[in-house]
């Protein structure tokens, strides 16, 4: 099995990253496919290209954090793993997402039932204001029309996955909007993960939050890894060594736009790097 | 500062106070006016009784205009409940799936803002009252309204919609909604405050409306609350209307009276809309 999936021909320049990348396939269970891959995408916004072939293969129940300078198409990858980039007017993209080797843009998958199964988490906390804790945990199952028999106890469970359920048990009526900051992500999460999602995405899920809440929302992340597969983008360098497995490093330069300059275990890419420009980022040179 | 300058400073202060007065002025005038003659009969018995085997020539104090106020209300509520699922709709059209007839249907609405009311009476005396051959009635009044209160729903309500962030509609999106799930269940709701205030916008609008009731709801002396889809109904403009109109003795004096509860109901769903309407966080908990 191999991290990266066959690279593309326009590839070249970083294939001697990926001959190295390989190695790091030791990631979670040994013969289970990755979940999510992604083959040679590139991405524009109108004429603007914003992201060149990136591949990527998201191995399953294991956090990958993509980390990289601002405006280096982080975040519109992310949105591509669920059909979300297409949402942006003049959106458009190019190359192959599957997931479990189904083509998500494929005819099989709907975008609704895509984004089902891969879930996502924004950078601000966003509870439906207009919605109750209870309601909010289970907005997921409304807004797709699915019935549970026990509410209840899907709440409890999704709350108490995002470490939320103790803080909120007496109160879960009060509206979502009343909890702090971290505690309104954690239960964005607790939204996301209602809906049963195989990944969870999350764009800078804790850059809105004071240290305190941020330590809680990664001690989550850590804690829903037996039930799913999560993507993380994250500006904090700490944050990306404390709770990923595997990292991707973005970069944009004047020749190239986005595209990741390596990739691989968490540990390698911060301690020993391939490329010297990942060295200078993580070290925090430049970015 | 020098001399001049502070001369030309206190002179432009002073005429931009003058145009402000100017400006107020007509409004202080007129519901002065209307309060002077208004309030010295306002007294129970005009909400209590109504106009129902009163001699023209019967002294102010004699008689109410309790039909006519039973009348506005159940007009404005029609045509409220009414045009409040079409005006949300609308805005939710155009604001949340903007597509390609958004633009005509923009100015469609703004032109129908714009459509004199007495054009919305004809149109329903044309349509309802004669050729439907369902007469004058209370709810034919409403109907016009409902044309008049239309375009002010939608367009507050569009207002109100483009307040919701995106990250909402987001959200909604990436837990796997279709577009109508998340405009209906997440937009909406979140705007309900908002649309609340746009329907009473769109009902201070057309309460004080004269013209399409003459031709819709033609007007009567007794409260007929039981017959609003079959007989004629009266209302408060109607009532003013009609007092003024019959010139003989104190019926001007209840004119005056009708005209200033008209007023002060406006006056109340204004200051409603802007109560409710007002950030949450300036709200008193």
């Amino acid at each position: 099995m191999q991290l990266r999936p066959p690279l593309p021909a326009t590839f070249e320049s970083d294939a001697h990253i990926a001959s190295k990348v390989q190695s790091t396939h030791e990631l979670g269970t040994k013969d289970v496919p990755p979940t999510l891959v992604a083959e040679g995408v590139s991405a524009w916004f109108g004429k603007r290209k914003v992201l060149d072939s990136v591949s990527l293969a998201v191995p399953a129940n294991a956090v990958t954090a993509l980390i990289g300078p601002s405006g280096c198409g982080k975040s519109t990858f992310l949105r591509i793993l669920n059909r979300m980039h297409e949402l942006v007017p003049g959106a458009s993209l190019s190359g192959r997402v599957t997931l479990d080797s189904v083509d998500i843009y494929g005819s099989e998958l709907r975008p609704t039932q895509t984004r089902q199964r891969v879930g996502m988490v924004f950078q601000k906390p966003n509870p439906f204001p207009s919605m109750s804790i209870y309601d909010n945990v289970l907005s997921g199952l409304k807004l797709t029309g699915t019935k549970t028999d026990d509410k209840d106890g899907l709440v409890e469970w999704a709350l108490r996955r995002s470490s939320l359920w103790n803080e909120v048990k007496d109160r879960l009526r009060t509206p979502g909007g009343s909890l702090s900051g971290g505690q309104q992500q954690r239960l964005c999460i607790a939204r996301s993960l209602a809906v049963k999602p195989q990944v969870l995405l999350m764009d800078e899920p804790c850059s809105a939050l004071d240290p305190t809440s941020t330590r809680r929302v990664e001690d989550t992340i850590r804690e829903i890894l037996d039930e799913v597969t999560v993507v993380i983008v994250t500006h904090n360098m700490q944050q990306a060594q404390r709770c990923s497995d595997q990292t991707a490093f973005f970069l944009v330069d004047e020749n190239r736009p986005g595209h990741i300059v390596e990739a691989g275990r968490t540990e390698q890419v911060f301690s020993n790097p391939i490329d010297s420009r990942t060295n200078d980022y993580v070290n925090g040179r430049f970015g | 500062m020098s001399n001049r300058k502070l001369v030309i400073d206190r002179l432009t202060t002073l005429i931009i106070g003058l145009c402000a007065c100017v400006v107020v002025a007509p409004l202080i005038l007129i519901v002065g006016y209307v309060a002077m003659k208004g309030l010295p009969n306002l007294t129970l018995t005009f909400f209590t009784k109504t106009l129902e085997g009163i001699d023209p020539t019967a002294p102010a104090s004699d008689g109410g205009a309790a039909h006519a106020i039973v009348g506005t209300l159940i007009q404005v509520t029609l045509a409220a409940l009414i045009s409040l699922p079409f005006g949300v709709l609308t805005a939710v059209y155009l604001n949340e799936i903007g597509g390609r007839m958004s633009g005509v249907i923009r100015l469609f609405v703004d032109a129908m803002s714009g459509i004199p009311s007495v054009v919305a009476g004809l149109f329903i005396y044309a349509v309802w009252v004669v050729k439907a051959g369902q007469g004058y009635s209370g709810f034919a009044a409403s109907l016009a309204l409902s044309v008049l209160m239309l375009p002010t729903i939608a367009r507050t309500t569009e207002e109100m919609l483009k307040l919701v962030p995106d990250g909402l509609r987001e959200s909604a999106l990436a837990l796997g909604a279709p577009q109508w799930r998340t405009s209906l269940q997440i937009v909406v709701p979140t705007a309900r405050v908002g649309i609340v205030t746009a329907v009473i916008l769109g009902i201070a609008r057309v309460a004080g409306e004269t013209a399409p009731l003459l031709m819709t709801g033609f007007g009567a002396d007794q409260v007929n609350s039981a017959q609003t889809f079959s007989e004629p109904q009266s209302a408060l403009p109607l009532f003013v209307f009609q007092q003024v109109t019959n010139s003989q003795g104190a019926a001007v004096e209840r004119a005056w009276t009708g005209a200033f509860v008209l007023i002060a109901l406006v006056l109340v769903l204004f200051t409603l809309a802007r109560f409710i309407g007002r950030p949450a966080s300036q709200r008193n908990r």
